[in-house]
């Protein structure tokens, strides 16, 4: 390039916006940069490798003779549980990553560069459904070592560890959200669980609702992460899609409709 | 005080490269920029000086897009920064104070990356990063992660990003900071080669000497506002090309020596804080032989005299007639 000489602005072809398809190919880019970093730091693999087997036997062993008379029955109740917590919980590191990398000077390059504004942002989260794969095939491998034959069979057990990926990557939307609106990283982690713990445990994924009080109950069947769970048994058990399998991916896209515009506003106005 | 801003009515609009109005910035109770005013002609270097806390990383955000403006106005080549980002961003290429690459990739991963987000392809991209590596010397360091990379390595990888789309305006924020001086005057080369070609090149700095070797006008600016511009020549002459520093044996005649100092040169001088040494600026050697004479025969005995080349200080001193904000008290650098 030393020997070629700049193009004057007049010269350039320049646009006012970027259309959908750059859009769609700036955030697989940066999605290509975010498996790049996972490669280049698998430690950060450690707590999607580490908790779905460390959760699915304390779980299992402590509640599986107290609810469901033994382990073996317990096993097509807590797995789904099992496997949404985690899956969810581990969206949680989409929101801590993102303020950390949010701190460091590359992404004020991402910002001055003429691309899609939600790139950088999309492409951190497409890169992170890596991670949500991961503890969800974990996930079931321990279900099986310990005995769980999902009568879904294959194809269904694969339906629903894609309905748990595509949900949990709209949840990390909100948790992108905090990520870009908070100071620092551990400070989201802190609203997150704070979140998403009473989440997780209000629902039936652990217990059946029926032994709870009244007003636990009804929050119980409102609570999303309910249907979710529910849809993910009613598949891996008996291989039917019902309304909860709906509701869920209808709550999926209502996330994203409404965390997707906010986050990168958010994102654009901290610039 | 403000002797050297040349308001160049009579300019081209299509020639300048940018052209700022009254920048406001306000981060809490602190007016980090303050009504900053900048033009900038298409195909020249442009310097703007200042110490830390000044506000030159806040106006280089706001003119890269990086950062809305609280009050006035800004446009690169005519395209203003907050309707036509979008298109500024086309134009411009930005390397921070802080290198603003990817520390967990490789040189090459970084530059590959992007490329492919200006819109290369993937074989165009590989290439483009092999010829930009070479170009800055990198090609050995090419697959190392950037952890390992020297400060001065990972700002050529940084300018070398910057250069992708080869832009018509670069910023650059203190490019040189913290470099060491061969490394420096190989930045301060390819600075130059980058506006032969034909880029515009505006660049912040702490030192007068950067922006005396590089810049073809120069901004000071000081509390978020430009206190003087014009060509460096006319710094220059305004601050004489060195000064005088003067201690006296007796502390007492201090003062004494200071009205003579200012009678003599004719100038503005001040007193250091530490041991009350007597700096002043030094338009013409001749006059000290006078001084030197004067101070004799009025019985004040000079400990030492040395004479210094100007710094940032003494152009401070010389043009706003007060000591700059870095002397007074270290401000919280602007990142923001």
């Amino acid at each position: 390039m030393s020997s070629t000489t700049i193009k004057a602005p007049h010269e350039r072809k320049l646009r006012r916006k970027t259309n959908f398809r750059e859009s769609v190919k700036n955030s697989l880019t940066m999605a290509y940069r975010g498996l790049l970093k996972i490669k280049r730091t698998p430690e950060q693999l450690f707590d999607v490798t580490l908790q779905p087997i460390i959760f699915t036997l304390m779980f299992t062993y402590i509640f599986g003779g107290a609810i469901s008379g033994n382990v073996q029955n317990y096993l097509p109740v807590i797995i789904p549980g099992i496997l949404v917590q985690t899956v969810i919980t581990t969206s949680i590191v989409t929101g801590v990553q993102l303020r950390e990398d949010m701190d460091k000077g590359v992404f004020d390059r991402f910002k001055s560069l003429p691309i899609a504004r939600i790139a950088p942002l999309a492409g951190a989260l497409l890169a992170d459904t890596i991670r949500y794969t991961i503890a969800t095939v974990l996930t079931f491998s321990m279900g099986y070592v310990m005995g769980l034959r999902p009568e879904g069979g294959l194809g269904a057990v694969v339906v629903a560890g894609l309905l748990v990926i595509v949900c949990s990557w709209a949840i990390s939307w909100i948790f992108a959200f905090f990520g870009v609106i908070s100071r620092t990283a551990s400070s989201v982690q802190g609203i997150s669980m704070l979140v998403l713990f009473p989440l997780t445990f209000l629902s039936n994924a652990f217990v059946p609702a029926e032994t709870m009080p009244k007003l636990l109950q009804w929050f119980v069947k409102i609570n999303p992460i309910s249907h979710l769970v529910t849809a993910v048994r009613e598949l891996t058990n008996s291989g039917t899609v019902g309304w909860d399998f709906t509701i869920s991916l209808i709550g999926a896209t209502v996330i994203v409709a409404i965390f997707a515009p906010i986050t990168v506003r958010a994102y654009m106005r901290r610039a | 005080m403000n002797q050297f801003t040349d308001k160049r009515k009579g300019m081209d609009h299509k020639d300048l490269a940018v052209e700022a109005r009254g920048l406001v910035k306000v981060f809490g109770d602190n007016r980090a920029v303050d009504g900053v005013d900048l033009n900038v002609r298409a195909g020249s270097i442009y310097g703007v000086l200042g110490p830390n806390g000044a506000g030159k990383t806040t106006t280089i955000r706001m003119l890269a897009t990086l950062l809305k403006a609280d009050a006035g106005s800004a446009k690169i080549f005519g395209y203003d920064v907050a309707k036509d980002a979008q298109i500024v961003r086309q134009l411009i290429g930005v390397t921070g104070q802080y290198a603003s690459v990817d520390e967990s990739l490789s040189a090459t991963e970084n530059l590959v990356i992007f490329s492919r987000l200006l819109g290369l392809s993937r074989a165009e991209s590989k290439r483009k990063a092999m010829e930009l590596l070479e170009e800055f010397g990198l090609t050995e360091a090419a697959r190392r992660p950037l952890k390992h990379f020297s400060g001065g390595m990972r700002r050529r990888l940084d300018l070398a990003a910057s250069l992708i789309a080869q832009p018509p305006l670069i910023f650059l924020d203190e490019p040189t900071t913290g470099l060491d001086p061969r490394t420096r005057n190989q930045m301060w080369d390819t600075i130059r080669r980058l506006v032969k070609e034909g880029s515009t090149v505006l660049l912040t700095t702490q030192y007068l000497q950067e922006a005396d070797e590089l810049a073809d006008r120069i901004a000071v600016i000081d509390h978020g506002r430009v206190v003087a511009e014009g060509t460096v020549n006319d710094l220059k002459e305004s601050i004489g090309t060195s000064s005088l520093h003067l201690s006296i044996q007796n502390e007492q005649s201090l003062s004494k020596a200071r009205l003579i100092v200012e009678r003599v040169l004719n100038v503005q001088s001040a007193v250091t804080a530490e041991g009350g040494k007597i700096t002043a600026p030094m338009a013409d050697a001749d006059r000290v032989t006078d001084l030197l004479i004067t101070l004799r025969e009025a019985g004040i005995q000079l400990e030492e005299l040395s004479v210094q080349k100007p710094t940032l200080d003494e152009v401070f001193l010389s043009i706003t007639g007060q000591n700059t904000a870095s002397n007074t008290q270290v401000k919280k650098e602007e990142l923001a």
